[in-house]
Order: C-alpha cells, then structure tokens, then sequence
C-alpha cells in the first residue's frame, strides 16, 4: 500500500472536513470503549490474564528463533509448507507462485492485514488474479477501493446510509428498488452474493492471530465465519502472517484469545475460533488440497533487543485506536498507511521509516489512554517518545520547532535568566491582556489562537508575587 | 494573616514535613495564584514549605521533542534543587508526573543521580493526592457558591492515580455543588507540544470537551493542570461561554481574589462586587 503518512496533516483536515466521518467516529467513541468495560467488568482476573499474556509474549519474543523453527517442523510435519520471506516483495511473489502453479483465477480472501502489509489485492490483480474480500467490512471497502480505516474494523469510518449507497452503486445487476435500510438487509446482500465466490474460488487466503509452535497450526478468530469458508472450499490455504505471531501452545493462545475480544469489541470470545493443521488428510470430509505459510519479517526483526522491541507483543486487538482521543477526531485514513492509531504510530515508522512516516509518533497528545487498556501492556506513549529522539537526532523535525526548543532549554538552565525573563513577560503579556482576559491573535502563536483564545497571565511572575507577598506580611506584622 | 505560622498539623503527628514547592512554569508565567493557593493549603495542612530558587521548568517539553539531552540536563538540575526536602509537591499532575514517573528511567543511566533522582521520585506528589494521600486532609475550610465541574486531566490520572482525592475535597468546600462531566478523562487536545505542532487536531478535540462542559451547566470549570486549563479556557472564552475557570487549588484554598482563567477584569469585578 502506498503511504501519504508524511501528508498527515493534510489528511488529519479532510478527516475532520468529512461529515459522515465525523458521525462514524462519533459512533465509534461512544460504542466500544463501554463495551469494553462491561466486558471486562464480567471478568475479575482479567487484569491479572493482562500480565500472563504479556508474559507469554515477552518469553516467545527472548526465544523467537526456537519457536520458530518448532513451529515450522510440526507445520512440515502436518503436509504443510512454510516460506520465509524477508519482505513484501517477496511474500507477493511467493502467493503469486503458489496461485500460478495451481492455474488460479479467484482467490477469496479472509480479513488479513499482512495482505494489506504487502498490498496483495493490487499485486494480483495486476497479474490476472481476482481477490474477493469475504470479511463483510473488508468487502465494504474493496468495493469503495478503500483502504482499511482499522485494524479490526475495516470500514468504520462510514456509516450504514455510505455502505448503502455503495452497495447501491456497486450492484447494479439487482433491482435498484430493493429495501436496503436495514443492517440485516445489507448483510444479507452481501452474503448472498459471496456465497457463489465462495464456491468457485481457487485458492483461500486468511490471516493468522497465532501459530501454534507445538501443533504448527495457525489460529484465526472471527465473526463471521467468513475464514472457515474461504480456507475450507479451496485446492490451498494460504497463511499470510508475520513471524511474531508465534506462541508455544495452544493453552498460551487461549490465554491471550481471553483477553483479545474482550480489549477489541467486548465481546467475551469471538463467534468463530479456527484453528488450522496442515491440509485436508485422507479421512477429513473437507479442507485445502494445500496449507501453505507466507511467513513475513518486513523489518520486524530488526525490531528485536530495540527501544521497539515490546511492540512486537502487538495482537492487533485494535483497543488503542479504540480509546484514542486523537483518531476518534482524524479516523484512521488520516495516518496514511495500513496501521492507524497508537500502535500504528509505533509500528508504521518500523516498517516503513520514520522520514515518511514521522508524523505519527507525534501526533498524540500522550494522554496515555492507549497504553491503560492495551491488554500486552505495551508502553506505546514511551515508544513514539523513542521515535521522536530519533527524529530529533537526525534533525528531521521542524527548524522552529527545533529553534524555540532550544532556547527555551537555554533560559531553562539558567534559572536567574529565566526568572526575569518569565516575569517580564508575565508583566507584558498581562498588562496587553488583561482587559480582555485574553489574546485572539498572539505572534508566534498562530495555531493556538485560530481557534481559541489565549488567556492573559495574571501580571507577574510566581517569585515576584511570592516575594511581594511576604513583604506585605512582614510589613503587617 | 498567618505565614509560617499556620495551624497545627491535622496528618502526620508532631513533626511538620519539610515540604519544597514546585511551582511549575506554567503557574510561574501565567498563574500565580495557584502556586500562592498551594502554599496556603500546604500551610494548612501543617507542612512547612519552602520555594527552591533554582527552579525552572521539569523538563518536559524538551522529554517529549526528543530532546532528550536537554532533559536530562534539567532534569538533573531539579534533582539538585529539590534534594533534602522531606516532600516535593507540584500542582500539576503532568509536571509531578514527570518527576515521579520518567526522571527514573531518564537519570537512570548515571548511578548515582539515578539514585537520586528515584529518591526524588518518591518523594515528589501532586498537590492535591499529597494533601489527601500523604497529609490525611479530609476537609477544607472554603466557600465557594456555584455548580462546579471537573476535568480530570490525564498525566495526574493515569500516572498519578488523581481521581477521587480532588473530588473529596470539593465535596467540603461549602456552597459547592458538583456536576460530574461526561467524558471527564478523555485528554481535552492540550498535550504540551500537541497543540503547537497540531493546532488544528488539537483545536476540534477541546472543542468537543468544551461542548461537554457547557452541557454539563456547570457555571464554574476545575481542573488541576495549567496547561489543560488554558486550553480550555481559551476555547470556552473564544467560543463565547462565560463558564469561569480554575485551577482546583484556588477554590480548595478560597483564593478567588483574581479573575478567573481568560476572564476580563471588567467582568470579574462586578462579579466580585455582587459576591461581597
């Protein structure tokens, strides 16, 4: 997917331009957070499956390699293949190989945002091959030709009426007069219309939340059933994943499945669990003729034993976006790429350089709200500050910014300097803004003042006024 | 009016604690009165407080630019200045936040000003968690007569644990009437460096928070955060609500004697007038 991070700004403002996104997120606010905390609310030891989970990660993340290659020998052990791939690149061409070989027209694709990673919609259409998203939001947009807006709710920056009319617009061999205003009407359309895509597909090709080390099987949760269908219909099932996403055992999984739905939509446990071993045996009724594993790095391992490393215990529950104060205002096409919201903000610049994508770090106020209902516990404010050292040592960040900082820091170690300075301009400020309370337009201050005032100080510094304080009571006494 | 000689202490016994204020540069430019409101609560409350000189600013617009030598420079600064006091109180939770939670971690490099700036770091509190938490206050002797809202700002809550402690107070301050606000500890888009460097984003997240408080009907806004507090009073004032606003200090310490945040001298005296 090609990236306009470095146009946060500009896509910050059509975000907030955008009416109907304005509703969405609205929505949104008011949706999931509440039902996170009556899931939550359900359950007393859900903290303390906080800390088990994060622990699971972080010691899959000191032995990654070890896990890795068990997982990859049960995998081989169970007729299945694994192919490492160290970039998009290579994990496009590797599908591509796999839907040749098996003369592929249509492949029919469960919700994965590693295929959004490796922008395999475009990559395979350009070489013949019809994707069809069959996860209903996923659908939704790759009919709008949109990216994802989020990670687990691809299509919540529109509203029902947006969806309507795109189905509206999109199928247009049905009667244009059909009731669509109903949720259970649009669902029902859009299944119908999947269930014969299903069925002539080649080729399924699904995520995975975890890969089993113990059984090498791969995990997915969903809430449609949309996965179970693409991946069992077909002559292969093709895992897209990255190499993080491998826990020890099954237990560990359930562990962490405990705390996913719960931090993502508030539900206890997602409708459908899938967990997936190698291809169809001689006794199963059904399954893929093949199981394969794109495995991918993309820069992930670059991240281990970093200042980023406790990203990678991520499990895209997508509760940061959910709580962000700041992509409830932008929605999530505004961070430019395919992940949005705090974890974005973090991830994004390690994946694909903090030069593009170096706005995102910095685009949060670090309320901290992120980092208190992500269920690994990963400190996501403390890493966007990591990224924002990095920029400011390589001088990516603004010359002004960088110039009003630095002097700022000057008088801020020179405490006499400092003192009068801050008193003469609490004198200043406060005898030109007293009669107002405020200032509507301040130099230097532009962006503070479009759209609110700013308040006069009161007149004087702290130590003046401390120190004509006790002149007076002196002179009282 | 009593200086160092306030009342006796109501928490810790006979000893008085040695209590160093930081002011915070915030307070220092813009509002006074806070850190004044603070000294009078603290003396109340039986500390004996002192104001460092070499005091400044804690650091933390150069912590969250990246600057993180600059930081660490003042931050050691502050570990020299506030060293030897038995308490060190901020009020302001993102200032005090910064102290107890990431000077730690930003000093931990150097043994022995690591050391120190973890002894400081537990050592250093909010105003008004301190006054509660560590001074055992359950009341203040205050009026106030108006309906009141508060905004939990989110360093203090989420890295300091200030929610009720303030909410305890104002429930004894006479005449004063609470009206929770929805939405209390959702960040109003102030975030330090935030609003400089997206003004914009910054500017429709206080408006959503202004519009949550002008519903709440509260005639009077309290928060315990300078810079939150001028974001939103900035926004309420622009917006042409006459919702006063103050840092929670100044009613805990019945210290109304100026206008209040963005409030034009013409209005408030009249105000006052009426008042007395």
């Amino acid at each position: 997917m090609e990236s306009t991070s470095h146009r946060f700004k500009e896509n910050a403002r059509e975000g907030m331009a955008n009416p109907s996104l304005q509703r969405a997120m609205e929505n949104m606010r008011r949706g999931f957070p509440d039902k996170r905390l009556a899931a939550i609310g359900r359950l007393p030891e859900f903290d303390a499956l906080r800390d088990r989970a994060r622990d699971i990660k972080n010691h899959v993340l000191e032995h990654l390699d070890f896990y890795l290659e068990a997982w990859e020998a049960k995998v081989t052990a169970a007729g299945g293949h694994v192919h490492w791939c160290r970039d998009a690149e290579e994990a496009r061409r590797t599908v591509l190989a796999i839907c040749r070989r098996l003369e592929a027209r249509t492949v029919t694709k469960g919700k994965s945002m590693i295929a959004e990673e490796i922008a395999l919609n475009p990559f395979l259409e350009a070489n013949g091959i019809e994707p069809i998203e069959t996860d209903l939001g996923e659908y939704i947009i790759q009919i709008r030709n949109e990216p994802p807006s989020h990670i687990i709710a691809p299509a919540i920056h529109l509203t029902q009426d947006d969806i309507e009319k795109s189905f509206r617009a999109s199928h247009r061999q049905l009667d244009p007069g059909r009731p669509l205003s109903e949720p259970h009407q649009l669902l029902d359309e859009a299944r119908s219309l999947l269930r014969d895509k299903f069925i002539a597909a080649d080729v399924g090709i699904t995520g995975a939340n975890f890969l089993i080390a113990e059984t090498g099987s791969s995990v997915i949760v969903t809430n449609e059933g949309n996965g179970d269908l693409t991946q069992t219909l077909t002559k292969a099932h093709i895992v897209v994943t990255s190499l993080e996403k491998v826990v020890p055992t099954l237990e560990d999984a359930q562990t962490i499945l405990r705390v996913l739905a719960r931090s993502a939509t508030g539900q206890d446990y997602s409708v459908y669990t899938t967990v997936s071993t190698g291809p169809r045996r001689p006794e199963d009724l059904d399954g893929p003729g093949e199981y394969h594993v794109v495995l991918l790095d993309n820069g992930r391992s670059r991240m281990l034993g970093t200042e980023f490393h406790d990203m990678l215990r991520c499990i895209r529950c997508g509760a940061c976006m959910n709580h962000c104060p700041v992509y409830a205002t932008v929605g999530g096409h505004a961070y430019g790429w395919v992940y949005p919201g705090p974890m974005g903000a973090v991830l994004t610049p390690s994946l694909i350089g903090v030069d593009e994508a170096g706005h995102l770090p910095n685009a949060s106020t670090f309320c901290g709200k992120c980092e208190s209902v992500c269920p690994m516990r990963i400190p996501l404010p403390r890493m966007m500050r990591h990224w924002r050292e990095r920029e400011f040592e390589r001088h990516l960040s603004p010359a002004a910014s960088r110039y009003g900082l630095g002097l700022w820091a000057f008088l801020a170690k020179r405490p006499r300097l400092y003192r009068l300075v801050n008193g003469l301009m609490a004198r200043v400020l406060g005898l030109l803004g007293r009669e107002h309370g405020g200032f509507r337009h301040l130099p230097l201050a532009g962006g503070w003042t479009g759209g609110r005032d700013m308040p006069a100080p009161e007149g004087e510094g702290f130590h003046q006024a401390w120190a004509r304080k006790r002149r007076e009571r002196t002179r009282a006494a | 009016m009593p200086s160092s000689t306030a009342s006796e202490p109501t928490g810790t016994g006979a000893r008085r604690p040695r209590v160093a204020l930081f002011v915070t540069c915030l307070v220092d430019l813009f509002r006074p009165s806070v850190g004044l409101a603070a000294i009078k609560l603290l003396k109340d409350a039986g500390c004996r407080v002192e104001v460092p000189d070499a005091q400044t600013c804690c650091g933390q617009p150069a912590f969250n630019s990246g600057d993180r030598r600059d930081a660490r420079d003042i931050a050691a600064r502050v570990v020299d200045a506030f060293g030897g006091y038995d308490y060190v109180v901020v009020p302001s939770g993102s200032c005090g936040g910064m102290i107890h939670e990431h000077y730690p971690a930003l000093l931990g490099d150097d043994t022995e000003l690591g050391r120190r700036a973890r002894a400081l770091a537990e050592r250093t509190h909010e105003l008004v968690s301190f006054l509660v938490d560590v001074m055992g206050v359950d009341a203040v002797s205050a009026r106030y007569d108006g309906s009141v809202t508060y905004h939990d700002s989110c360093s203090g809550l989420r890295e300091l644990g200030v929610k009720a402690q303030p909410r305890k107070l104002l429930g004894t301050v006479e005449g004063l009437a609470l009206a929770e606000l929805p939405g209390a500890e959702v960040c109003c888009g102030f975030g330090g460096t935030f609003c400089i460097k997206y003004p914009e984003i910054s500017e429709r997240m206080v408006s959503d928070k202004a519009r949550d408080i002008v519903n709440t009907g509260a005639d009077t806004l309290l928060a315990g955060d300078m810079g939150c507090l001028l974001n939103m009073a900035g926004k309420l004032r622009r917006a042409g609500h006459k919702v006063r606003v103050r840092h929670v200090a100044e009613v805990l310490a019945g210290d109304l004697d100026t206008p209040a945040i963005g409030e034009p001298a013409a209005e408030f005296a009249p105000a006052r007038r009426k008042q007395e």
